[in-house]
């Protein structure tokens, strides 16, 4: 049982190896690699008061460890049976007992009032020169600007290849997208969060602006940038089994380049919805709406369907010899634009052009051996959505 | 087992142990022998050694799936395992943890050592008792043999948030709601069982002002018990509803609000903490005068403390929820009542300081974890003091920082605190003293390898790795595989305990005196070693 004794030390030397490393987190971040080790200061005024807040409650944590913990092991150290230490008969002691309660508590206000002055700020979301309409769905993004035409998914553009292992990882590995939101710089923008089906989180750290997408709900939060760049962030609640592939980026553009862009977007929104009208009139060939139709189908419908079309058993149907892909056309067109209730399937009416439906209908009802022969054309698909 | 024939023998023949104490027994049973004892046992420390037992064997099946966690983050993208079975991995391993290995670890040591320090002979309720933990195994063979259905067990997180453990969850979850219906009830039958005990069962000297702070605690858990307990039977059964039967509680489309499935969970899940906490705390004021030889410094402020610390545990659910967009003052609110639980925590750290100091201390092995203890719970305490405080919560909320300052509470505090508990009593159960050796190596290879897995997830935390996902991005890459290898550090660490215990079990190592450690008091040390199967038949007389 003496032996034991002597392990106190290392007790110190392991607990101080804890303490070192916290101290050592804190020296970091005043360093170029703060960005690996500590939170990031981001590139709003809100998320400079954020990371000051964070620095404060910090130091704060450090300084009552030092001070409990250097009592602990000091007595550990000077109060040891094996160096004599009689032990002492005191206990109960109402000053002492009072102190501690009060004091903690006076550290609290102390860290309680620039909180809450940091809180109301960042919940402010009145006054916005713009707002943007963030939906998140199984699993990418949407973005709608409130005043314009303007609105598009924003999908994970990391490649499966990388994922799996058979490539080299890129820089920006499951933090990039095919798509990401453009915003201009200091103007307030505001954000309103909401989700097609389960609860995602909308989270770009370096605006210090996390906020839950809620089904049926909307949320509102707002940001400003004081610096143009590309900010990456990532979906932080989870929502099922692409939880981790599902990123936010970020363009911060100055207003100037901003307002170019914006135009441009509407000139090809405007051209797209001509280009919709035109196919109505044609017929496009088998092997374009096969081509087509892969390429819709791996981004979009593979993550639950699978790449090989037979869906995870209990939760993912499969398309692969399933009745409908084999028979119904119209309710395969419709499950595909409507989505279907009380199910992960989403409707895809919004997301997909008429084309890119008749070419996944197409690619879906001749792939995996499920040679139907059947081509889907753009009118079909617009007939059903039409209602005929 | 070995005192098995005893009871076989008509009570006059039956080998009397040398309990001078107790002379006026009418009969002195042993254990009856074979299987059937442990199946029909209404013994409060067969039930115990049965429930300390199941939450070992829990805690390395939990275990078990976080090393495939692991093994999965140990690089960047996909090796091991598929997304959709990672989300089971991290579900599971959470309830079992939760629900398998903390909490019915607490009963269990609430089974062998209420009556033993409260001068009680048995529980209260003896077959209620039996009954509260045989339905346990039942429960988590469903829960695990769920993994095995088509479509995989639950995926949704152990906090199962409404729609995604409603409408896009598997089919498994109608046997997940009923297994956690039967661990709720297990668990409201064992905090009745103790509440009623401590109430009826005390030695008649045994004043509410002299009780141990192990009874204390788990009498004010057990109350936390059956308030909370109900409310998660309520919730699980209204995701029931709502994914089989077309109710729509968290459904917006009809007229319901997912948000509103986690103000009950939490206003569950909070207090649940709590269940988890407390007990340690009973434990650590245990020992922690023990073994510096000293009277715990604040007995009444402990007692106040920790009764605060239940009653402010039901008005700080919503933390666990700042980014779901609540009204700003709901948001202040919350922030303020939770900094203010760190007042009584803090009280209780600064009573066990207080105890050391100018203490007579020695470093045996349940004292080494009970530092442990004091120093890493106090780690996760403080980072909790820093999630509290909402505008830089929205940047630590679904990330690792809060995985790690969880599993400091929850690891390095209730499971160590379960350890220096088992250490602690273990003689005084088997009768021998533990293979010292061996318990130095568990405790000094899971101290280090406990930090090597948890401390730098605060880094990638902060970094802003999320929470919950089978892969991440590169810049994370070298610090989750130190958090692997630490982990599994930590998983191999728990096999020496295993090895130990089994040891212990079967009697080998040196006997030891009643009172087994130098400076321990309290009736359990007043019992011979090993605790005789019947004790205090006849009220003993408090000091």
């Amino acid at each position: 049982m003496k032996k034991l004794v002597s392990n106190a030390l290392m007790v110190w030397g392991a607990m101080s190896v804890v303490t070192a490393t916290s101290a050592l987190a804190q020296t970091h971040s005043t360093s170029e690699r703060a960005g690996e080790l500590n939170l990031r200061q981001g590139v709003t005024d809100i998320s400079g008061q954020v990371y000051d807040l964070h620095m404060l409650m910090f130091s704060i944590c450090v300084a009552i460890a030092v001070v409990v913990f250097g009592a602990m092991f000091y007595s550990i150290l000077k109060h040891r049976k094996s160096k004599g230490a009689k032990p002492a008969h005191f206990h109960e002691n109402v000053k002492v007992e009072i102190a501690w309660t009060v004091i903690p508590f006076l550290i609290l206000i102390f860290m309680a009032v620039p909180a809450a002055q940091t809180l109301i700020a960042m919940e402010d979301t009145s006054k916005p020169d713009m707002t943007v309409l963030v939906t998140g769905s199984q699993w990418k993004w949407h973005y709608q600007y409130m005043d314009s035409d303007v609105s598009f998914y924003s999908v994970m553009a990391t490649q499966r290849e990388q994922i799996e292992n058979k490539f080299n990882k890129g820089e920006n590995y499951l933090l990039e997208v095919d798509r990401p939101l453009v915003i201009p710089t200091n103007q307030k923008v505001r954000f309103l969060i909401t989700s097609d089906d389960v609860i995602h989180s909308w989270w770009v750290p370096d605006f210090a602006v996390k906020k839950d997408a809620n089904p049926g709900f909307i949320n509102e939060a707002w940001t400003k940038v004081n610096e143009p760049g590309i900010y990456r962030g990532q979906c932080a609640e989870l929502c099922g089994k692409d939880h981790g592939f599902m990123p936010v980026v970020v363009i911060a553009k100055t207003p100037d380049e901003y307002k170019t862009w914006m135009t441009e977007q509407e000139a090809i929104v405007k051209q797209a919805k001509e280009e919709e009208a035109r196919l109505l009139a044609m017929s496009m060939s088998k092997e374009e709406l096969m081509a087509v139709g892969e390429k819709v189908y791996n981004s979009t419908c593979a993550a639950c369907h699978m790449p090989t079309g037979q869906g995870l058993p209990g939760v993912f149907p499969a398309l692969k010899g399933s009745p409908m892909v084999l028979n119904d056309k119209q309710a395969h067109i419709d499950i595909v634009l409507n989505g279907k209730s009380g199910t992960a399937m989403q409707a895809f009416g919004k997301m997909l052009s008429l084309k890119e439906v008749a070419a996944v209908v197409t690619y879906e009802r001749n792939a995996w051996g499920n040679n139907t022969g059947d081509v889907i054309q753009p009118k079909d698909v617009n007939a059903v959505a039409n209602g005929n | 087992m070995t005192k098995a024939t005893e009871t076989l023998m008509p009570e006059h023949t039956a080998a009397h142990d040398n309990l001078s104490h107790e002379h006026d027994h009418h009969e002195h049973h042993g254990a009856p022998a074979g299987l059937m004892r442990w199946v029909l046992t209404t013994n409060h420390k067969d039930i115990g050694t049965l429930y300390l037992w199941f939450a070992f064997i829990m805690f390395l099946v939990g275990g078990a799936m976080a090393m495939v966690i692991r093994a999965e983050l140990f690089q960047p993208g996909l090796q091991i395992v598929d997304p959709n079975f990672f989300n089971q991995m991290t579900t599971v391993h959470g309830l079992i943890m939760v629900f398998g290995a903390v909490m019915p670890a607490f009963t269990g040591l609430a089974n062998w050592l209420i009556p033993m320090m409260i001068g009680a002979p048995d529980m209260a309720l003896p077959r209620m008792n039996n009954w509260s933990f045989w339905i346990l195994p039942f429960a988590f063979s469903m829960l695990l043999g769920s993994l095995f259905m088509e479509g995989g067990g639950p995926a949704f997180g152990w906090t199962f948030y409404a729609p995604l453990s409603t409408t896009y969850s598997s089919d498994s979850t109608a046997l997940f709601v009923f297994s956690v219906h039967i661990m709720g009830i297990s668990s409201i039958m064992g905090a009745i069982n103790v509440i009623v005990t401590i109430f009826n069962m005390r030695a008649p000297s045994m004043t509410w002002m002299k009780m141990p702070l192990f009874v204390w605690t788990w009498l004010i858990t057990a109350f936390l018990l059956i308030a909370v307990m109900p409310v998660l039977a309520g919730a699980v059964t209204m995701v029931l509803t709502d994914k089989f039967f077309g109710t729509s509680f968290f459904d917006a489309a009809g007229g319901g609000d997912p948000v509103m499935f986690q103000h009950i969970f939490w206003f569950f899940g909070h207090p649940e903490v709590y269940i988890m906490i407390l007990p340690a705390f009973g434990i650590i004021s245990q020992i922690v005068p023990t073994f510096a030889r000293k009277r715990l410094f604040g007995y009444a402020s402990m007692v106040y403390a920790t009764a605060s610390i239940a009653l402010l545990s039901f008005i700080v659910w919503a933390h666990h929820m700042f980014t779901t967009g609540m009204p700003v003052f709901a948001e202040m609110f919350f922030m303020f009542a939770t900094m203010l639980i760190s007042v009584p925590t803090g009280v209780k750290v600064f009573n066990w300081v207080a105890t050391m100091w100018r203490g007579s201390m020695t470093f045996e092995i349940p004292m080494l974890f009970a530092l442990a203890f004091i120093v890493l719970f106090t780690i996760g305490g403080l980072s909790g003091l820093m999630l509290a405080i909402t505008p830089v919560d929205f940047q630590y909320h679904d990330t690792y920082f809060v995985v790690a300052h969880f599993h400091y509470v929850l690891v390095t505090g209730a499971v160590f605190s379960i350890m220096a508990a088992v250490y602690y009593w273990l003689p005084k159960w088997t009768g021998k003293m533990f293979n010292i050796t061996l318990a130095k190596w568990h405790f000094w290879c899971s101290l280090i390898s406990v930090n090597v897995l948890f401390f730098p997830m605060h880094f990638v935390g902060l970094a802003g790795m999320p929470r919950r996902i089978p892969d991440y991005s590169l810049q994370f890459a070298d610090y989750n595989q130190w958090i692997s290898i630490g982990g599994f550090a930590f998983g191999l660490s728990q096999l020496i305990f295993l090895v130990l215990v089994i040891k212990a079990c079967r009697k080998e190592g040196e006997p030891v005196t009643s009172q087994v450690w130098e400076g321990a008091e309290g009736l359990e040390w007043e019992i011979p070693s090993p605790a005789p199967y019947h004790t205090f038949e006849t009220p003993p007389k408090v000091k």
